[in-house]
């Protein structure tokens, strides 16, 4: 699904990645960890197409993400489900509609998918809230309803950037529990995070792989984790 | 898409594709008001152009085919004098009718100078002879020298002298008129582009959510275009209604044909005012569209 062949990412003529390489196979689970500021969220921004590879060839569905238009990306984007710390709403919106927005954008009836949007609000433990609007909400139901967003269209794979970087410990568990479920169903994820914790506990209930970032390279971490 | 299938979706709209747009905002207000202001102008040079048009086309009707020739002599000369120069005109080719103003007709000409109680046989008024030529029309020159040779103190006046120069001047201020227009749909597709622009760049966190969930530029874009042409069209009408209410309370006066009392809309000229609304439409559907494509472009 999506395939990093020897990338490399270069901002303002310092190196933010080199070298990486990764393939993303449906059903795969991965944790990415490494300090601050050691390019996680910019690994993540090159598997959804938000910034383009320097050096080495990223492909996304068999498409080299180099060739592709912005149209194209952004059609792609609807199979990728992205999450991320700050989770990114439209205020004036509703808890409902920000969920219903990516059937908004590509043209299909949130009306019409009324029962999906239900059901996943219901997952995501937020039915309650479906007319409140982001500011109102806690950091926890944030991050529920980005990831109920994020998977709104179906996606294939779920990139979630620090999901239980604003939440308390159970409510990482909680966000936990709904991302391996979702990886049993078949989704690839990919988890961003520093919290060793939940990686633990990952690790005891699905086969996850801990991916690190160091010196701008990706590494399998080693068995501490 | 074709600008055709833009066009429909305009008009189709979208409520749900129109709310991820923030309905609020300083840009928005600022469209609204100077689509309605820049209306409320149009209609005047709208109103300008056309009546200047009307009075230069009706004076240069009017006028083209008509001449005046004036008899200056004794007032005991005066009758055969004048009965002289009728003869020659009447007998001039080209020269469809001729006929001596009459006492009350040349006082009338006078009244606006000197009121109406003048004692106009008392002056020493010249006599006034109107001719109205045919569609071939006469050779002035000709006829001047004749006049000369058979009437003495016979002038022939063919209007060309001040006619000439009003006709221009009503057309250059039509032009005028006509340039204002232009003018104002400038400034007003600028200062929707500004306004598009900021609204833009306010929703800069808007659009990277729009572009993170999957949205194409053309839908960013649509929203933001459909948003300010809507807000556009609703402060030209609005602007075109209170213009087109100024004009029709504009204050009536008793001469007709002048520019001051022939500013206005006749008739179907009033559906000239339907246009204004339209053209703002698309000014700004085209300035908004146009600042869109470059602002997407330049966020990504």
């Amino acid at each position: 699904m999506i395939d990093l062949d020897k990338i490399a990412y270069s901002y303002g003529g310092g190196d933010l990645l080199s070298d990486v390489s990764l393939s993303l196979a449906p059903g795969s689970f991965h944790f990415l960890t490494g300090p601050s500021g050691a390019g996680k969220t910019t690994f993540l921004k090159l598997c959804y197409g938000e910034l383009i590879p320097t050096e080495g060839r990223a492909t996304l569905y068999g498409r080299d993400l180099a060739q592709m238009s912005r149209d194209d990306i952004a059609m792609l984007r609807r199979r990728i489900g992205v999450v991320h710390q700050d989770c990114r709403f439209l205020d004036h919106l509703s808890l409902a509609e920000n969920i219903a927005l990516p059937l908004t954008v590509s043209g299909r009836s949130p009306h019409a998918e009324a029962q999906n949007i239900g059901d996943l609000m219901a997952w995501c433990g937020l039915s309650h809230r479906a007319d409140a609007r982001p500011p109102e909400l806690s950091g926890g139901e944030r991050q529920r309803a980005a990831l109920a967003r994020a998977l709104i269209l179906s996606p294939d794979v779920i990139l979630a950037d620090e999901p239980t970087g604003n939440v308390d410990w159970e409510m990482s568990q909680r966000l936990l529990a709904l991302l391996t479920e979702l990886n049993r169903m078949g989704k690839a994820v990919v988890v961003a995070t520093h919290d060793l914790a939940l990686i633990r506990l990952a690790k005891q209930r699905v086969q996850a792989r801990v991916l690190r970032i160091t010196d701008r390279r990706l590494q399998l971490a080693g068995a501490d984790l | 898409m074709s600008l055709l299938d833009q066009f429909r979706d305009l008009l189709r709209g979208d409520v749900r594709a129109d709310r991820v747009v923030p309905p609020s905002g300083m840009a928005a207000r600022l469209t609204l008001a100077v689509a309605g202001a820049m209306a409320f102008l149009a209609v005047f040079a709208l109103a300008l152009s056309l009546a200047t048009g009307r009075i230069a086309s009706q004076w240069s009707h009017e006028l083209t085919r008509t001449a005046t020739v004036r008899i200056t002599a004794a007032p005991a000369e005066m009758p055969a004098l004048t009965e002289a120069a009728l003869r020659v005109l009447r007998s001039t080719e080209g020269v469809e009718s001729a006929r001596a103003l009459t006492p009350e007709e040349q006082k009338a000409l006078l009244e606006p100078w000197f009121g109406s109680d003048l004692p106009i046989e008392a002056l020493p008024v010249p006599q006034l002879i109107e001719l109205r030529e045919t569609r071939a029309g006469y050779d002035a020159e000709g006829l001047r020298l004749r006049l000369g040779a058979e009437v003495p103190g016979a002038v022939l006046d063919d209007h060309g002298r001040w006619r000439r120069p009003v006709v221009q001047a009503s057309q250059r201020i039509r032009a005028l008129g006509l340039l204002s227009l232009l003018l104002i749909a400038g400034v007003m597709a600028g200062m929707v582009t500004l306004a598009a622009h900021a609204a833009l760049s306010a929703n800069a966190q808007v659009i990277a959510v729009l572009r993170l969930v999957g949205a194409r530029d053309a839908f960013i874009a649509r929203a933001f275009v459909r948003r300010f042409t809507l807000r556009a069209l609703w402060g030209s009408m609005t602007g075109t209604f209170l213009g087109a209410m100024a004009i029709l309370l504009l204050p009536g006066m008793p001469t007709e044909g002048t520019l001051l009392t022939g500013i206005g809309f006749h008739g179907a000229a009033w559906l000239w005012c339907l246009t204004i609304p339209l053209v703002a439409a698309m000014a700004a559907f085209f300035a908004t569209r146009a600042a869109a494509r470059r602002n997407l472009r330049g966020l990504a």
